[in-house]
C-alpha cells in the first residue's frame, strides 16, 4: 500500500526532506512507516497525525493514509 | 463563526469592528471576550527580528474549526472568531485573534481563554526566529501562560 509521508518545521530541516511516497506491507503502523522512511529513531516529543488527526505511535495506517510527522508546536 | 489563516497583516480591532458589523445577533450579546497575540522583539534573553510561522494547512484549518465548534457546544456562544497568521512576520505585529460572544461575561470569557489555551498546545503552526545577530532558531516550545 501507499502512504502519503509528511515531515514539519524542525523535523523537516533535519531529515532533509519535507515528505515521501512510502510503499509498505500491509498491518503497518505510523512507528513503522517512521521507521522505514528515516531508519533512525524517533525523538521522544514528535506529535504524529493520520488524515489531518493526532494520534499514537501504535495507531494502524491503511492505503492512501496521510501520515504527518511534527515537533511540539508554537502558535499562538 | 469565522475561522481563518492568513499570510496577511492582521489588524485586530478593524477586523472586530467590521465583523461585529455584520454579526446577525445584535441586541443578544452583552459580552465579548477577545485575545490579542502579538510579536514580541525579545524571547529567551535573546533580540528578536523577525519570525516566520509554518503551519500544517489542512490540519491547522481543520484543528480550529473543531475547537471552534466543539466551544459552541460547551459554553453558551453566540458567535467564535479565530484568526491567526502564517508567514513573515515582524515584532509588534499580531499573530492570532481569538473572541468569543455570550450574553453574560463567564462563557465568553471562559471559552476564549480555552480556545487559546487548545490553539497554542495542539494547533500545528511552529514559529522560527530571526534574532538580531542574524541567527535562525525554532522555538522549541510556547510559554505556560
Amino acid at each position: 500500500m501507499t502512504i502519503d509521508v509528511k515531515f514539519f518545521a524542525s523535523l523537516r530541516e533535519r531529515l532533509g526532506r519535507s515528505g515521501a511516497q512510502l510503499d509498505i506491507a500491509e498491518a503497518a503502523t505510523v512507528a513503522e512507516v517512521w521507521q522505514h522512511c528515516t531508519e533512525q529513531a524517533m525523538p521522544a516529543n514528535v506529535l504524529m497525525a493520520v488524515n489531518l488527526e493526532y494520534v499514537q505511535a501504535e495507531h494502524p495506517v491503511h492505503d492512501g493514509d496521510e501520515v504527518a510527522f511534527f515537533p511540539p508546536v508554537t502558535g499562538g | 463563526m469565522q475561522i481563518e489563516i492568513t499570510p496577511e497583516p492582521l489588524y485586530p480591532w478593524q477586523r472586530l469592528e467590521a465583523y461585529e458589523r455584520q454579526l446577525a445577533q445584535i441586541g443578544k450579546y452583552g459580552a465579548t471576550a477577545v485575545f490579542v497575540g502579538t510579536m514580541r522583539d525579545f524571547n529567551e534573553g535573546d533580540d528578536v527580528a523577525a519570525m516566520h510561522l509554518e503551519h500544517y494547512p489542512e490540519m491547522t484549518e481543520k484543528y480550529l474549526r473543531n475547537i471552534a465548534d466543539q466551544a459552541m457546544q460547551q459554553w453558551s456562544l453566540l458567535d467564535v472568531m479565530i484568526v491567526h497568521r502564517v508567514g513573515s512576520i515582524q515584532p509588534n505585529e499580531t499573530i492570532v485573534l481569538v473572541a468569543a460572544w455570550s450574553a453574560h461575561r463567564a462563557d465568553a470569557f471562559d471559552a476564549s481563554r480555552h480556545l487559546m489555551e487548545l490553539l497554542k498546545s495542539r494547533a500545528p503552526f511552529w514559529k522560527k526566529e530571526t534574532l538580531n545577530s542574524g541567527t535562525t532558531r525554532w522555538v522549541e516550545k510556547n510559554t505556560p501562560g
